[in-house]
């Protein structure tokens, strides 16, 4: 609340000078050219501002907000041998926002020993998830396909999967990623459905996600979720962090990141926030320009 | 530095890669034939490999193999749905197509309205119910009151069976600063989406093509 007030005084500081400022006619005449500028310099500038933090970081701190601290401290109370359901509702055009999510997440269930079953509900996702679960558990972890993890791959039907997978996981997944029967899958012999499932992590770019999940199995099934999306379907989740059908949630890089601090892994997202910040930046001023150049040419064609 | 080498089957697909995210990005100067050849490439690439991955995933395993060696030959009803789908190919037959289609849509009309019923209207009516002074919690109590007066003003702005004016019309101007509050944020982690995006091919230029940096 402090540093809203701060941030609000501020505000009104910076923009009564400017106001001042505005006064004198060649600032205005200044301000009111700016409305013609070339839009390509701004994409220039947004290019600056990304490769240099790249090249060169500047190391800003990153601070795990509370709902980064639910989605780790909710992976946190898992125990050896438990199951996991991790649906990798994604492709690739999504991928530096979700993909240090995913990693991170299956290091974290790594380290607590968990086993995992992976489906995709989207047709881009099977490769991905294949590729996270081949980095992480199987090299680093040395977890065994078909004991320790499992691929589902994707599977059409978006709601109706869900549904199904509430009645039965194997029923609905017939075979694997690899296209091996789920009943030569010794890790398939311990699912059942959805309710034997003890904590879904879901990393979601958009339909059918999230907002799916919590829509037919949070209260249906009596599932706990944790979701990883992309910034665009962060807010739009909120309200279900609110009614508590969701139990934690990491919303784009700036959230990705915030979870590779948690579980020490200093990764792509952790790098990339550097220049995350620095484009807001330049954005803010963007904003804050564009306005009072059309505020000094509003000016100057009163007069 | 340590680029990519463009003669190992990697290298050669990290060039490709790495070419085609500079071909769209030429886009940002103006519209090229090198943007178009590579707007074209993945519109390709993308509906083959979605054909692909929709056959060896679903229509394969899930209905022409069953049927073919007889564990499940009911599964040849939802096949020919699928094939009436392509009658509208043909304007005679076209209607025929009508018929999947209103399984499909009465099927995901049911379980949209059953999920949205059960997932957001009661769920969120029942988390809205907050108490509006919490002892011993002021910064709580202010949330909730702050809550429920978005809910409320926005509520009524969207409600049209009666002229905004008055009392009615003040709780409306609120609801309207409620939703360019929640808009200002959306559009806040659009951007954020955005640029991620934007980091991630630069961090795909600089690490496994260009190999100046470690990500």
């Amino acid at each position: 609340m402090a540093s809203l007030i701060v941030f609000l005084v501020g505000l009104a500081v910076v923009a009564g000078v400017l106001a001042l400022l505005l006064r004198v006619p060649a600032v205005a005449a200044w301000f009111a050219r700016l409305r013609g500028l070339d839009r390509r310099w701004i994409f220039v500038a947004v290019w600056v501002l990304v490769m240099i933090p790249l090249l060169f970081p500047l190391k800003l701190p990153i601070a795990p907000t509370a709902r980064a601290v639910e989605y780790y401290e909710e992976i946190e109370k898992l125990k050896p041998g438990d199951i996991v359901l991790l649906s990798a509702d994604y492709d690739p055009a999504s991928g530096p926002e979700l993909g240090p999510m995913l990693r991170s997440s299956l290091t974290q269930l790594c380290r607590h020993k968990v086993k995992i079953v992976g489906d995709c509900l989207w047709p881009g996702g099977p490769p991905l998830l294949e590729q996270g679960f081949n980095e992480v558990a199987r090299d680093s972890f040395h977890y065994k396909y078909g004991e320790d993890y499992v691929n589902l791959g994707f599977k059409e039907g978006r709601e109706a999967v869900i549904l199904a997978m509430g009645n039965s996981i194997p029923g609905t997944f017939a075979s694997d990623f690899r296209g091996t029967p789920v009943t030569q899958l010794p890790l398939m012999n311990k699912v059942t459905n959805l309710s034997s499932v003890k904590l879904l992590v879901n990393i979601s770019a958009g339909y059918p996600g999230t907002k799916e999940w919590v829509q037919q199995a949070s209260r249906r099934f009596n599932l706990r979720i944790i979701s990883g999306c992309t910034a665009v379907s962060a807010p739009e989740y909120y309200a279900y962090l609110q009614s508590n059908q969701l139990l934690g949630l990491l919303g784009g890089m700036a959230g990705a990141a915030e979870y590779e601090k948690m579980t020490g892994i200093t990764g792509s997202a952790t790098k990339g926030m550097d220049a995350q910040s620095s484009v807001h930046l330049l954005i803010m001023l963007c904003i804050l320009m564009g306005n009072l150049a059309h505020w000094a040419a509003r000016r100057q064609g009163e007069r | 530095m340590h680029i990519a080498n463009p003669l190992s089957f990697d290298g050669l697909g990290v060039w490709i890669a790495a070419l085609l995210t500079l071909f769209i990005f030429s886009f940002l100067y103006k519209d090229n034939p090198f943007y178009k050849l590579a707007e074209h490439l993945f519109v390709g690439i993308s509906a083959g490999y979605y054909v692909a991955q929709e056959w060896w995933a679903v229509i394969y395993p899930q209905c022409v193999k069953p049927v073919m060696n007889g564990s499940r030959p009911i599964m040849i009803i939802p096949g020919i749905l699928g094939l009436l789908l392509f009658s509208r190919f043909v304007p005679k037959a076209g209607w025929l197509s009508r018929w999947s289609l209103a399984i499909i849509i009465g099927a995901y009309a049911g379980i949209k309205t059953t999920g949205f019923a059960q997932g957001d209207l009661v769920e969120q009516f029942h988390a809205s119910l907050l108490p509006l002074w919490v002892p011993g919690h002021i910064g709580l109590s202010i949330d909730n009151i702050l809550f429920i007066a978005g809910i409320i003003s926005t509520l009524v702005f969207f409600f049209f069976s009666t002229e905004h004016k008055g009392a009615i019309k003040s709780t409306a101007q609120l609801g309207v600063w409620f939703l360019m509050i929640s808009f200002g944020a959306a559009y806040g982690f659009t951007v954020m989406a955005r640029v991620s995006l934007l980091i991630g091919r630069f961090q795909f230029l600089l690490d496994p093509w260009l190999g100046v940096a470690r990500f």
